[in-house]
């Protein structure tokens, strides 16, 4: 049942709904919005995460963002096998935008008269309109701009969902990404005391389900749309073909393995749009993780390996404290080894012998 | 290295996908069912000579990894190597025999045979001499080395390690393999597709990897020597564009335990002939050697 409260606020966040589509009653709202400082912010590809401050500036502003659609063929295997991808802004994951509580996040979408199909962005940060889907349907040759308030602080997943199911085929395509929505103050332990990250990577993991020949190699299609009926009955068997981070197999590791230094404090934001994962830092740990991904938790401490619900994002902070090259792997070890869902870190600096170190090299057993 | 498992999980890739299993290998298109005789490999025979082998294995100083030390080996009589890989149709006739297991690679004809493992290899080997009536063998990681020349590398080395930070032997052989760049081509091509070295051996460091006979050793040494030696059999030492060591089921490298970075593409191998009767071929299938 509904207290006099919540009716209360109910009716006002439809009234800023109606607002941010520009509707005659709420105009005051629109002005006292657009009266806010704007920025403008250009993304950049996963998994890195464009420029922030940890901690806001002044009060809250329009963070502006622009993404292009495209649909293009994307290889997500070191065996050539091509997904016929969807993506927002040209990668897969799309890219993390970052604001603060309390900011207004704009998103212009364009989808360019180049793709076939229609898209949209449900953002999980957002309130109502189905996450903003209602309101962004676009077609190729389309663009839209939508604005929503960050009300609540956390990581949080944004993906397609042009209805029914072209939602989960357009998300196991490639079309998902991540919001990072930092408290004002930025981030605390789970004292209340604050926390501030030296790097910060965003790892997508994405399930991709490939349709098979007769001789069980993976298929080719010319366009997305011919491999829908294929692509459907491999996703109804709920068995991905591959487990990936970053778009693809193998693609954060050798020359693109991630960097970190012993003693910085690294944030991995971890999203999944559609099935649960379990990262884990093999020989490292998550010292304060956010499993939920929200920053209005307090975090978990000292966690070997955390849940990401399959539609959510988590974020773990770490410090590391040894030098070497780390696994960072979905710890089902079958998807990680098998099905491609593990990343590298070479972490620089001075070996601790307290930490760890090996006391006898391996000999024969004395006898 | 090899069975670290940090640099084990790094070698992944999407490997297993094309796991296709046994059972579906060959289909009915195969052209192969006759019983034919094993065609006779092209050879190629090298005359006697020395090289410089970085050692296979692990080896330790003072508790600590150190580079392979490099062993001048000779071969003292003519070696003849097959001067191609075995091809797929080679491996074939094997399978109709029945003395071999279909490949886990489905194609036929003039590619090299991927996707076996060294019980495959050896299988092939054993059954080739009982067919020719002499001895057919895989080649010792020496005699293979010997025949790669220039294309020889041998294991991508960390260095000397530093005793009081084992990372950084780790980080220098990641980022050394990292930077050869080489990109996974699982695609096996026609046999010579990668040319032939100075010796006159072609397809050596392509994308297939060769099994040897030659078993993976962790050694253990002292300014003066070696202190002692232990050796897996149970793995051998497979050499192409760089070394590694697999176990002896492994067929698809990309999923079976190799160092770091670029896992082997395929698993292949050529064989060595020996020169020398049928009596003393079957002496050493039987273990009199």
């Amino acid at each position: 049942m509904l207290t006099r409260r919540e009716a209360l606020l109910g009716s006002v966040l439809t009234a800023a709904a109606v607002a941010a589509i520009g509707s005659a009653p709420a105009m005051a709202a629109v002005t006292d919005v657009a009266e806010l400082p704007r920025e403008k912010v250009t993304l950049v590809a996963p998994p890195f995460v464009h420029a922030h401050d940890q901690v806001a500036k002044g009060g809250p502003k329009i963070v502006e963002f622009t993404m292009k659609i495209e649909e293009k063929p994307m290889v997500i295997d070191a065996d050539g096998t091509q997904l016929n991808a969807m993506t927002y802004n040209g990668s897969i994951p799309g890219p993390l935008m970052v604001v603060h509580e309390g900011d207004y996040l704009e998103l212009t979408l364009i989808n360019p008269d180049t793709n076939t199909l229609a898209h949209n962005i449900d953002f999980h940060a957002a309130t109502g309109g189905l996450g903003g889907g209602a309101l962004t349907l676009i077609n190729p040759g389309e663009q839209v701009t939508l604005r929503f308030k960050a009300t609540r602080s956390g990581t949080f997943v944004y993906h397609c969902a042009p209805g029914g199911a072209m939602i989960p085929w357009h998300v196991v395509s490639g079309m998902s990404g991540a919001v990072m929505v930092l408290p004002r103050d930025g981030l605390r332990d789970e004292k209340g005391k604050p926390v501030r990250y030296d790097r910060i990577y965003y790892i997508g993991e994405n399930d991709f389900y490939i349709p098979r020949d007769e001789q069980g190699k993976f298929k080719k299609y010319d366009s997305a749309g011919d491999n829908y009926d294929d692509t459907v009955k491999v996703m109804r068997g709920l068995v991905p073909t591959h487990v990936v981070f970053n778009g693809k197999a193998g693609s954060l590791t050798g020359e693109n393995a991630m960097k970190a230094k012993v003693g910085e404090m690294v944030l991995i934001v971890h999203s999944q749009a559609n099935r649960d994962t379990r990262p884990h830092l093999i020989g490292g740990h998550g010292d304060f993780v956010w499993e939920h991904g929200k920053f209005g938790n307090p975090p978990a401490k000292d966690l070997e390996t955390w849940f990401i619900r399959g539609g959510s994002a988590g974020a773990a902070l770490y410090a590391f404290r040894q030098p070497g090259v780390y696994a960072y792997v979905n710890h089902n070890l079958i998807e990680a080894v098998e099905l491609g869902a593990t990343a590298h870190f070479t972490v620089d600096g001075k070996w601790d012998d307290d930490l760890m170190m090996q006391v006898e090299a391996p000999k024969a057993i004395a006898s | 290295m090899s069975f670290d498992p940090v640099f084990t999980l790094g070698t992944i890739a999407a490997a297993a996908l094309i796991g296709l299993g046994v059972s579906n290998a060959i289909d009915g298109a195969t052209p192969s069912r006759s019983r034919v005789p094993a065609a006779v490999a092209e050879l190629v025979a090298l005359a006697p000579g020395s090289l410089e082998n970085p050692q296979p294995g692990e080896f330790l100083r003072d508790n600590h990894p150190v580079p392979a030390p490099v062993a001048k080996e000779t071969i003292d009589t003519p070696l003849e190597i097959m001067k191609f890989q075995v091809t797929a149709s080679d491996y074939d006739r094997c399978v109709s025999d029945g003395a071999c297991k279909p490949a886990d690679s489905r194609l036929v004809g003039n590619v090299p045979a991927t996707g076996v493992s060294f019980l495959d290899a050896q299988a092939y080997a054993n059954w080739l001499s009982a067919k020719t009536g002499e001895t057919w063998r895989l080649p010792t990681n020496v005699e293979w080395a010997y025949a790669a020349s220039e294309r020889f590398r041998a294991d991508i080395e960390g260095g000397d390690g530093d005793p009081a930070d084992p990372a950084r032997r780790w980080l220098t052989q990641y980022r050394t393999e990292a930077a050869l760049g080489r990109k996974a081509d699982p695609e096996p091509r026609p046999l010579g597709a990668f040319g032939i070295n100075s010796k006159g051996v072609a397809d050596i460091a392509g994308n297939v990897w060769e099994w040897t006979s030659t078993c993976y050793a962790h050694v253990t040494m002292t300014s003066d020597g070696v202190a002692s030696s232990l050796t897996n059999c149970g793995v051998h030492v497979v050499e192409g564009f760089h070394r590694t060591y697999m176990s002896n089921f492994i067929r698809d490298g990309k999923s079976g335990g190799c160092a770091v970075g670029t896992p082997p593409d395929n698993l292949g191998f050529r064989l060595v002939h020996e020169r020398g009767g049928f009596l003393q071929a079957a002496l050493r299938r039987l273990g009199f050697t």
